[in-house]
């Protein structure tokens, strides 16, 4: 049977290794190759990067990031961040990762994702959503809102609405992050998790406020998504993906335990 | 030296990176006459099976696949590599090398498990039963799992050429090996330390480490 998978996420800034909370005040806590070499040897399912830096520059880092973890981890990694084009795609794919994850560019311009699943397939296009609680409204009935360009900037999107038609036009997963919960580590938005996981037929990956390998419990079971990215609880070492796993597997979730 | 059929199909090069990582010599290569010379092919391939097809016999390499499996050449299948080596897929209905018996259909919409319908495409890590003692699987425990990303799977006629099998929603043959070729539906190449082993064992029956 398909196990629910663990994903450490990566965020990287200038070649660093960063985390913030809700989106704010990044610090380097290390670097991401010997990170995600770690995360590998500890039982990592699959890897998420994530490029916070815009520039050109930090743009080159990433890559060079990239060639460096496809030579040492074999395991599945995607990256995100300033993808904007097939073009961008196809560089972080011939780097070496497995999948490429688009955001703010596909809210901009939705065919990215069609051109992305046509030119590398649907199982390589992630669609990265960052989803906000607001007022339920005529625009935004189920009362999440879609966000951009880090979390600065509200779109008036349905996130429900975007999930079923990222779907549609091609996405082979959804990354699903609550800015509320991102960093707090007081658990995963369930309700959320739920509602995207059961309205389409992609995986999704829940993500934002792990803090407990039974926040993780609930949101693959309750908020029934199909892997948690985790951050936070790994990076500083509060848990290692091996107790969390191990917890999982205590409470009847199926994961790998063989690495 | 291992041979990557390279026939356009998807990314080939996390392949080679497992081999360098296992200090293992390839070459990714179109040229029939470079491939005669390695020592066991890798046949590679994410994609659709029509293009994939396509591309194979616009090189000739169709005809080579099926002189090359027919005198003993070790080969081993991967993902779409696997699915195209069978008679037929229903992926854009085409017909395909027909190196092993039977065809490749896609995932039913109407399985479901737990009651919830599955996800398709089947994306992640499952098991594999390993039905038959075979070289490829030397040193992997039991209740290894494999990183599998496919929406077609493999149905051979003849059930003794399966050599593993996966639950998802149904049973379904994930392994299969025939003389000295053998076809994955999974991917060895990021399937962590066992996927490392399987491509290890495949380079040990070429003959290419001992």
């Amino acid at each position: 049977m398909l196990s629910k998978r663990i994903i450490p996420c990566l965020d990287v800034r200038a070649g660093k290794l960063t985390k913030g909370v809700k989106f704010q005040g990044n610090v380097d806590i290390g670097d991401p190759v010997e990170a995600a070499r770690r995360y590998y040897e500890e039982g990592a399912d699959e890897i998420v990067f994530y490029d916070i830096t815009a520039s050109a520059e930090g743009r080159k880092i990433m890559i060079d990031v990239v060639r460096k973890v496809a030579e040492c981890i074999f395991i599945p990694f995607s990256v995100g961040g300033g993808i904007g084009s097939v073009e961008d795609m196809r560089e972080v794919i011939l780097a070496g990762a497995e999948k490429v994850s688009v955001n703010s560019a596909a809210v901009k311009n939705p065919s990215l994702i069609t051109a992305g699943a046509k030119a590398f397939g649907s199982q390589c296009i992630v669609l990265g959503m960052d989803v906000k609680r607001v007022e339920a409204s005529k625009e935004i009935p189920s009362g999440y809102e879609i966000v951009i360009q880090g979390g600065r900037k509200y779109t008036g999107i349905d996130a429900l609405w975007w999930a079923k038609e990222a779907e549609n036009l091609g996405a082979g997963e959804i990354c699903l992050n609550s800015i509320d919960a991102d960093g707090t580590k007081e658990g995963y938005e369930l309700n959320l998790t739920a509602l995207v996981s059961s309205l389409v037929r992609i995986p999704v990956i829940a993500s934002g406020g792990a803090g407990t390998p039974e926040h993780i419990y609930r949101v693959l079971t309750e908020g029934r998504a199909d892997a948690a990215l985790i951050a936070s609880i790994v990076h500083y070492r509060s848990y290692t993906i091996g107790e969390i796993k191990g917890h999982l597997a205590s409470r009847g979730v199926k994961v790998r335990e063989l690495w | 030296m291992i041979g990557i059929v390279d026939y356009r199909a998807g990314n080939l090069t996390s392949v080679a990176r497992a081999l360098t990582f296992l200090g293992i010599p390839w070459e990714i290569t179109d040229d029939p006459a470079v491939l005669e010379r390695a020592r066991g092919i890798i046949f590679p391939g994410v994609g659709a099976a029509g293009e994939a097809m396509a591309n194979l016999k616009e090189k000739g390499l169709d005809v080579c696949l099926r002189e090359w499996f027919s005198r003993g050449k070790p080969i081993l299948g991967i993902c779409l590599g696997t699915q195209v080596i069978f008679g037929y897929s229903e992926e854009d209905d085409t017909p395909c090398l027909g190196i092993v018996p039977g065809m490749v259909k896609r995932f039913d919409h109407g399985l479901s498990i737990g009651g919830r319908p599955l996800k398709i495409p089947h994306m992640g890590w499952n098991n594999v039963e390993f039905v038959k003692k075979h070289p490829i699987f030397t040193g992997i425990p039991e209740g290894a799992e494999f990183y599998f990303v496919h929406s077609y799977y493999p149905v051979p006629q003849d059930e003794t050429n399966v050599v593993g099998r996966t639950y998802y929603g149904k049973k379904f043959c994930s392994a299969v090996a025939v003389g000295n070729l053998v076809a994955l539906q999974f991917h060895p190449e990021k399937s962590g330390r066992f996927g490392l082993r399987i491509l290890s064992n495949f380079c040990r029956m070429a003959g290419e480490i001992c």
